[in-house]
């Protein structure tokens, strides 16, 4: 047999003997990323529709994760860089050839609009406040005007007042911006991966409708186990079930690519198919993550009953370790020459 | 103006020494390095083909690594020279996962590090350190557009390759074979 055997004198840290630049700080931030773009997504589609009310977990009480989410992931993006103390150089151009610059511009747009949405819904969400509470106390204390019996929702800054006033008058419009800027933030967390040529595990573009659509379901479960009506929970058990066989098309689709792909690509799905990543992701994203839960949502709905809390754990750990395994995996495989 | 360079595969013996000049040159951190020696082993027993190559970044034509670069920090300077302005730059490694021959890293202090075809020697009329130190003289760095420079006249006259065409960067290195 033909053989070849390549030798490099080179040992760069991070670098060799395999590229190992990004951590666990980049999945995390990816997951996070599209969990976020998932509960934004839903809310702002059914106050769109007009069902604020039906599905009052979904418009108003998920998108709390939101904000949550995308400061961490930011904190996990931060955590990566290697020049930390330029970071501020991202926020001085844009660059469309640049997933990473347009992404960080797509996170400084939705932001503040996550911001403003769970804002205008807190005084429902919370009718009371409880000042003796030590740190939402202290929370609340900065921006409102403390009074007796603690039940006051009056801000304490005019322009609080003035903005919530704005949101509230145009909150069709917020909410078609935050439809769009989820779908984009959504597909940005795998357009990220797939603009890297070079990594052939990542490069191809079925990557971004695949994270977004597993971005969307991560909010979905999020919502079904947050939330407290029945019929709220069939609505997005249901929705989950859909995403999951979307889900489980695209990747059987991106490995068809593959095999009908370059051998380096060949090679990549290797790594999936008796390869080291296997286990990880045929047992833990696969069975675990996509196809038991989505079992377990079936049954639920056919009357068996299936603490809801249990599928929707199942997806968000499947799509976390998911993208810790696209992240892993991509940085192995390579051109070989 | 297009730099280029033409390394010799037939009379490279793989003894580092442009390794070392140009970590002397240009002060690369210690445990690093911006060139590198690769030797492939190919064919059936006992036909066997040892080949030598000193590599670095290609200072490619089409350049994933500028492209993706969120900040502007990897840029393209006169003659095609890809460098990093280190000021600029955050280090989020998407250059380096953009780069198909794996010729950048990240530097003790974070920002991204790589070959610059020692732009400042090219300034003061000189050659790269590594061609200049070769002792076999196996390297030729100069002008493509011009017909009479050493790079232009060795690529007319000898076969050649690139490494990982496949990739699509359009590398500017030329493996003399
Ligand atoms: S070899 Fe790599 S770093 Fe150099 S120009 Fe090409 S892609 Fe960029
Ligand atoms: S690490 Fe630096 S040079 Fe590389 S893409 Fe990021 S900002 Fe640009």
């Amino acid at each position: 047999m033909k053989e070849e055997l390549i030798v490099s004198g080179r040992m760069n840290l991070n670098i060799d003997p395999v590229l190992h630049i990004w951590h666990w700080q980049i999945p995390l931030y990816l997951f996070l990323g599209g969990l976020a773009a998932g509960v934004l997504f839903f809310a702002s589609l059914y106050s769109i529709r007009n069902e604020e009310e039906k599905y009052s977990t979904a418009v108003k009480i998920a998108p709390i994760l939101a904000p949550i989410a995308i400061i961490i992931g930011l904190i996990a993006l931060l955590l990566d860089l290697k020049h930390k103390l330029y970071f501020w150089q991202l926020y001085t151009t844009i660059r469309l050839s640049s997933p990473m610059s347009w992404g960080a511009w797509v996170l400084m747009a939705i932001t503040p609009l996550s911001f403003v949405w769970v804002g205008i819904h807190l005084k429902e969400v919370f009718p009371k406040i409880d000042f003796s509470q030590k740190f939402f106390g202290t929370l609340y204390k900065m921006f409102t005007k403390e009074q007796e019996g603690g039940v006051n929702w009056e801000w304490k800054f005019g322009w609080l007042t003035k903005l919530e006033k704005l949101a509230i008058e145009n909150k069709k419009m917020l909410a078609w911006a935050i439809l769009l800027a989820s779908v984009i933030l959504g597909v940005y967390t795998g357009i990220l991966l797939s603009a890297f040529n070079a990594r052939p595990l990542w490069n191809t573009a079925i990557l971004g409708p695949l994270f977004l659509v597993s971005g969307l379901s991560t909010g979905a479960a999020s919502i079904m186990w947050l939330s407290k009506s029945h019929e709220e929970q069939k609505l997005f058990s249901k929705i989950d079930i859909l995403l999951i066989v979307i889900e489980l098309f695209f990747i059987i689709h991106l490995f068809m690519g593959f095999m009908a792909g370059p051998q380096v690509q060949i090679e990549s799905a290797a790594l999936f198919w008796g390869g080291e990543f296997t286990l990880y992701f045929g047992l833990f994203v696969v069975i675990l993550g996509l196809i038991m839960p989505g079992i377990f949502e079936v049954m639920e709905l056919n009357g068996y009953h299936i603490h809801v809390a249990i599928p929707a754990l199942m997806i968000l750990v499947g799509g976390l370790i998911f993208r810790f395994v696209i992240v892993e995996a991509g940085q192995i495989t390579r051109y070989l020459y | 103006m297009r730099y280029a360079m033409a390394i010799d595969t037939l009379k490279c013996v793989g003894c580092s020494d442009c390794v070392v000049a140009c970590q002397t040159e240009n002060n690369v951190p210690h445990g690093y390095a911006r060139d590198w020696i690769t030797e492939t082993v190919d064919g059936v027993y006992p036909s066997l083909e040892l080949e030598f190559r000193s590599e670095r970044c290609n200072h490619c034509d089409n350049t994933p690594c500028v492209r993706t670069c969120p900040t502007g920090a990897s840029h393209i300077i006169e003659g095609g020279i890809v460098k990093v302005t280190p000021g600029k730059c955050i280090g989020c490694g998407a250059c380096i996962q953009s780069c198909p021959y794996d010729a950048r890293f990240s530097s003790p202090e974070g920002w991204v590090d790589k070959c610059t075809f020692c732009d400042h020697r090219i300034a003061n009329g000189q050659d790269p350190a590594c061609v200049e130190v070769c002792p076999t003289h196996c390297m030729y760095f100069g002008d493509l557009d011009d017909k009479n420079s050493n790079v232009s006249k060795v690529i007319a006259n000898r076969k050649w390759k690139v490494l990982a065409p496949e990739a699509g960067t359009d590398p500017q290195i030329f493996y003399l074979i």
